[in-house]
């Protein structure tokens, strides 16, 4: 994207396309997929900011989405409050966990840190699964119907798909101004060498846990969004380790450690998955997982890069400087 | 009484998971990596089993040595096709590879043999035998003290041979050990292969004893991170002991507090020892 077009350009026509995609694409299932394609792009862009730029692989990030997801619905469940009321709540939850996690896990690295955070969601994940105060196995539902536009239950996608294209917009504002910023630099330093951004003065453990906090605020907010659009949550749509694989593949296919990494990455992987799931019949026989799994294995051992970097590879320097004048 | 015969139970199948997990920490050792694919490793090796007993016939022997090869094969071809190729990569390169892996053959296993549980048909270790009281099933015994012998011989074979003492000096230094003629990559796909076919082969023990479906392998894979965790991260003997603790907590807790809670319990002991202990209990710090 940096380098093809010249940015501005390419940020404009990237804008108008998602602006006006729903626009263009009147039917339910083109929206629909528009819609799920803004979460999951939200999703990994957040789980970016730690997985990405900082370099630690968190597999456990859905129990930040699933705590964003549940505090709404038992709100509403508790006390009939509107479901958007509860999603500052999880937030805070969400930020909670994370620096109790984060505070002694990233005295672990690498490896270590990957396994504490499987360890810990599927540690939630049952233990919801066990909890009647929050609906145990069987989960939370929200409003039926809106009582009025603060619950947020509309009718048709377009009014989510606005919604969510905006939180997007504020997540990738957020997360290019940390790029430039002196975090941005720290996050890279301990990507590259844990050890030598130590050596050179950087608040290591602190910006860890910085980027961790931020991180789970923003996947807080998507799985809020997932839950105020689909109204129902129970343990394995929230907690369940599938969605932690889903923000790690988007992430990485498009592009792991870069701003419009994730987006791309959502813009591969949502129609495809929404194409074999019809194809083939979602869910029961778990195909688009095994297509998880082979895509996650292939970028692994030929592009751990993602598409972006191929891109910038591929397409040759002396065409790009040509066309970005 | 009821108490005794819940320990004995629990010890048996830690010893189980003694074994699977002697070859996690044996990849974790030699390479400095984990694999996230070790418990569907295990799982396959149950279905090898079903499958051996079905095709070929013949008892424990003959399909827990066919798990044991074919998942040794396979392991060594992972090995070959990819972790070689990222084992010196980007961290995320690692990590997603063998946790890729592992997606790509749980819900293969799920597309091919459905979610529903399967258990081998009854063999010659049917039965139950009453030792002083306790009624043990011969299958879970026969099953557990194979488990220990063969997690022994593994800790013997590292120790005690020459194979051993070169695969410990490609684990403590690749560049010194190809300069002693050892070549790294062979010993680094032997290391893939014994631990692979260590996984395979408990699953086939496994599967005389318990009914599985596809999903045990997320289940077993978390519960080897936690006994290489106690054990100590690279320790074999380490992981017996770990093992057959980890057996044990589970049983008792089950009896204790109820089936579901089994696993909170040692989750939760695996998050504890992360955070205040991450070398292991029994690991060198």
């Amino acid at each position: 994207m940096k380098n093809i077009l010249s940015p501005r350009l390419g940020l404009i026509i990237l804008t108008a396309g998602l602006l006006l995609y729903p626009l263009a694409f009147t039917g339910a299932f083109y929206r629909d997929i528009g819609v799920t394609f803004l979460l999951a792009a939200i999703s990994a862009s957040a789980w970016n900011i730690v997985g990405g730029y900082a370099g630690q692989v968190s597999v456990g990030h859905c129990m930040f989405f699933g705590l964003g997801a549940y505090a709404p619905l038992l709100f509403y469940n508790l006390w009939g409050w509107p479901p958007l009321a509860g999603v500052p709540a999880g937030v805070v939850l969400a930020v909670a966990l994370a620096i109790v996690i984060g505070m002694p896990t990233f005295r672990l690295t690498g490896h270590y840190f990957s396994m504490a955070t499987i360890a810990v969601a599927e540690l939630i994940r049952i233990f919801t699964g066990t909890w009647t105060f929050v609906g145990a196995a069987i989960g939370l539902q929200g409003p039926a119907t809106g009582r009025g536009w603060w619950d947020l239950t509309f009718r048709g996608e377009l009014p989510y798909y606005y919604i969510f294209l905006a939180v997007l917009g504020v997540l990738l504002a957020v997360t290019a101004a940390l790029e430039r910023r002196r975090f941005g630099f720290y996050l890279r330093a301990i990507k590259a060498s844990e050890r030598a951004a130590r050596s050179l003065g950087v608040p290591v453990r602190e910006t860890k846990l910085q980027a961790l906090a931020l991180s789970a605020a923003f996947t807080a907010v998507a799985g809020s969004l997932y839950v105020v659009k689909t109204g129902f949550i129970d343990p394995d749509s929230g907690f369940g380790i599938l969605v932690s694989v889903q923000m790690v593949i988007v992430a990485a296919l498009g592009g792991a450690g870069t701003l419009f990494g994730p987006l791309i990455g959502a813009l591969i992987l949502i129609p495809l998955q929404t194409t074999t799931n019809s194809l083939f019949g979602g869910g029961g026989s778990g195909l688009t997982y095994i297509l998880y799994g082979g895509i996650i294995v292939i970028i692994a051992r030929f592009e751990p890069g993602g598409v972006l970097d191929l891109w910038h590879r591929a397409v040759p320097q002396r065409w790009r400087r040509a066309h970005a004048a | 009484m009821v108490m005794v015969q819940v320990i004995v139970g629990g010890l048996l199948l830690g010893a189980i998971y003694a074994l699977f997990s002697s070859g996690l920490t044996l990849i974790w050792g030699m390479m400095n990596f984990i694999n996230f694919a070790h418990g569907e490793f295990v799982m396959l090796g149950m279905y090898v089993a079903l499958l051996a007993v079905t095709w070929l016939g013949g008892g424990p022997a003959v399909f827990g040595i066919a798990a044991a090869v074919a998942l040794c094969a396979l392991g060594v071809v992972i090995y070959f096709s990819l972790i070689r190729h990222v084992a010196r990569g980007p961290m995320l390169a690692q990590i997603l590879s063998t946790f890729g892996l592992a997606l790509l053959l749980r819900y293969s296993a799920f597309y091919i043999f459905s979610a529903n549980f399967v258990s081998l048909p009854q063999s010659s270790l049917s039965g139950t035998i009453n030792l002083a009281g306790i009624y043990l099933p011969v299958a879970q015994l026969v099953a557990g003290a194979v488990a220990i012998f063969l997690t022994m011989s593994l800790h013997m074979l590292l120790t005690r041979t020459t194979i051993g003492s070169k695969l410990l000096a490609v684990a403590e230094d690749r560049t010194a050990a190809m300069l002693m003629g050892i070549r790294p990559d062979r010993m680094q796909a032997l290391a893939w292969g014994l631990s692979a076919g260590a996984a395979g082969i408990a699953g086939a023990l496994m599967a005389t004893a318990y009914p599985w479906s596809p999903s045990v392998g997320e289940t077993f894979g978390l519960i080897a991170f936690v006994v290489v965790a106690l054990g100590g991260f690279g320790s074999v003997l380490g992981s017996l002991y770990a093992g057959l603790i980890i057996g044990l907590i589970q049983a008792v807790s089950a009896f204790w507090l109820g089936a579901i809670y089994k696993d909170i319990v040692v989750y939760g002991l695996f998050v504890a020892l992360l955070w205040f202990r991450p070398q292991g209990l029994m690991g060198k710090a």
